[in-house]
């Protein structure tokens, strides 16, 4: 299977400054901090983790919506890191995304219908008729109505105008979508809707996906495989049945023991994080997991774990895994 | 640990669910607002009517502003036939007032498109662009702001010439940094939005993104701010022409017209208190619709 996506040690590092004139950088966050994996073509790769751990900015990078620090992104084998301007803008026709908030993420002051056409005209496309057309047909595709075209984004809810950024999204007939948490804004019975829609249009538009979330039982559903990511780092990355059934990570085992079971008689382990995330201002030596950890060792203080396979197509950064 | 899925992934109908909102645009919702408010209304009344006036001048008034002068009569009071009276040159000052009406209308759309067009190219460009360009633009605008208003004005009309075109070029240029300030704070907040994220993902170039994504979505403060403005224009230009700098006599300017007047405060008052009069509710008019919209477009009071 050939890769369509390949990211290699991407980091992203925002300065923290200090002072209105003579600005002095204070410190650095971490927030992408050596990220690398592949995505083939057709495929699904969930990315999970808690809030603040650098999964929606490593989506951003890749897409070059924020430029990356560090690393290597190559899509379709073209270094999207080294483009200029116009070379990106053009590469933008095949990657694609679909934003967190549809609230936020559709401009207020534009009918749906020029929203999902204008990326139709500026890549050349279609045009006039045709274009309208195809906006038509792209609402169909959603589970829109046509002539929901002349409306405006504030007339939808929130279902629907996830629906509209998806149209968005599919209008320059893209290889690869990063889809940055799309249903965590949504009720729980439009989330299965939305989610259901991606893996039809996958189907239908041999699409390969990047699906992030904080939510390992959305994720479960769509992806084919999953990369838990902790402060920057993917600290496991796995087949989605590998993962749910053996988890090695401790940290993955602790979110897996987090998703409640709709069954009242089932009994279950529950692994309890202590602590919050810790910032990633000041991320401790050695493993960062390490300071919520139960099963820390005193390598883990100093020596950060790296990512390596375990079995076929499963990886684990664990001392306790790899010793 | 099998089931982990929790989510029943069945509900997938073939329509979503639709409870879409009744549309009403922006500005249906803004006039309804401001005709719900007496002061507001009010201030639409005044400009409602005082553009009236400069639109119909040659309808309403009686005499010709500048030909239809009797020396021997001037000064007189008002009466039926003047109801303003005439002033130092004997023209009918009601007359005077209505054309005058319309070069306060040109002064007001000229300065303020002036500083319009300026001030939301530069306060785009600084908020979009930020870095060092934001920097350059906005302490330019500082310094332009440090001036007094009128002050300035006299400065550059000073250097350009007295005329009334030039008055509204150093009008245009004196509301300039007002513009760019208000547009550059919204461009700021607008440009953090996901839907500029999203223009940018989709492959807009940085002119498009301004124009179609950026801009449109500033535009009430910047209504706001020239409604406002056009009423501190007209009163500015006023001044500039009550010191001679704007506009030169004979035209009807209410500024030149009050400047006309001054000589004959205590034997004629009728010569400077109507032009007074009306550069005062023009300006309150404009004040008051300006605070109006200021309300009505405020989205926090939406719902």
């Amino acid at each position: 299977m050939e890769a369509l996506l390949k990211v290699r040690n991407l980091k992203k590092h925002f300065p923290v400054t200090k002072g209105i004139i003579m600005e002095k950088q204070v410190g650095l966050v971490k927030a992408v901090d050596g990220v690398g994996f592949d995505v083939n073509k057709g495929e699904t790769l969930g990315l999970v983790g808690e809030s603040g751990c650098g999964k929606s900015t490593t989506g951003r990078c890749i897409l070059r919506l924020i430029e990356p620090t560090e690393g290597e992104v190559e899509f379709n084998g073209v270094n999207v890191r080294t483009l200029d301007n116009q070379a990106l803008r053009r590469i933008r026709k095949d990657m694609q995304m679909v934003f967190q908030d549809p609230f936020a993420s559709l401009n207020p002051r534009m009918k749906v219908g020029d929203i999902i056409m204008e990326p139709i005209l500026l890549h050349g496309i279609a045009k006039g008729r045709e274009a309208r057309e195809k906006v038509k047909n792209l609402l169909d595709v959603v589970g829109l109505a046509g002539y929901h075209a002349e409306r405006y984004a504030h007339e939808f809810s929130g279902g629907q105008r996830q629906r509209i950024g998806i149209a968005r999204a599919l209008a320059v007939e893209p290889k690869l979508i990063v889809c940055d948490e799309p249903v965590s804004a949504l009720d729980v019975s439009i989330q299965a809707q939305i989610i259901n829609l991606m893996e039809d249009l996958q189907e239908q538009f041999d699409l390969t996906l990047i699906f992030i979330a904080h939510d390992l039982s959305v994720v479960h559903h769509i992806s084919d495989r999953v990369a838990v990511m902790y402060l920057g780092r993917i600290v496991e990355m796995a087949g989605y049945r590998e993962l749910y059934e053996n988890p090695c990570h401790p940290y993955t085992k602790a979110l897996l023991s987090a998703i409640p079971v709709p069954d009242p008689k089932a009994k279950k382990e529950k692994i309890m994080l202590r602590g919050d995330v810790i910032s990633p201002l000041n991320p401790p030596p050695g493993c960062n997991f390490h300071t919520r950890c139960p099963y820390a060792i005193p390598r883990c203080r100093d020596e950060a774990p790296e990512l390596k396979e375990t079995d076929t197509g499963h990886s684990v950064a664990c001392h306790l895994v790899n010793p | 640990m099998t089931d982990t899925t929790s989510l029943q992934l069945k509900a997938n109908g073939p329509q979503p669910r639709t409870n879409e909102k009744e549309s009403r645009g922006l500005w249906a919702d803004a006039l309804k607002r401001i005709i719900r408010s007496r002061i507001s209304l009010a201030g639409l009344i005044i400009v409602a009517v005082f553009l009236l006036v400069a639109l119909f001048a040659p309808l309403i008034a009686p005499y010709d502003p500048i030909k239809d002068s009797d020396l021997v009569k001037r000064l007189e009071a008002p009466s039926d036939e003047h109801i303003m009276g005439r002033d130092s040159q004997g023209r009918d000052v009601f007359s005077r007032l209505v054309y005058g009406a319309r070069i306060s209308v040109k002064i007001g759309v000229i300065s303020v498109g002036f500083a319009l067009v300026l001030g939301v190219t530069l306060g785009a460009v600084a908020g979009y662009y930020g870095k060092w360009l934001d920097g350059l633009i906005m302490r330019l605008m500082d310094i332009l702001l440090a001036f007094p208003s009128v002050l300035l004005a006299i400065a550059i009309t000073a250097v350009l010439g007295p005329e009334l075109r030039n008055a509204m070029i150093a009008i245009g240029i004196v509301y300039t940094p007002h513009f760019a300030r208000i547009v550059r704070s919204t461009v700021l907040s607008v440009k953090a939005t996901e839907y500029i994220e999203a223009a940018r993902a989709v492959g807009c170039s940085d002119l498009r993104i301004i124009m179609r994504h950026v801009l449109p979505n500033c535009i009430a403060p910047i209504i706001v701010q020239s409604t406002l403005s056009v009423g501190t224009a007209i009163l500015d230009a006023a001044a500039l022409s009550f010191l001679g700098l704007g506009a030169q006599p004979p035209e009807p300017e209410w500024g030149a017209m009050l400047s006309d007047g001054k000589s004959y405060l205590q034997k004629a008052p009728h010569v400077m208190i109507f032009p007074g009069l009306a550069i005062m509710f023009v300006v309150l008019g404009f004040n008051l619709l300006g605070d109006g919209l200021r309300d009505a477009l405020d989205p926090r009071l939406k719902q």
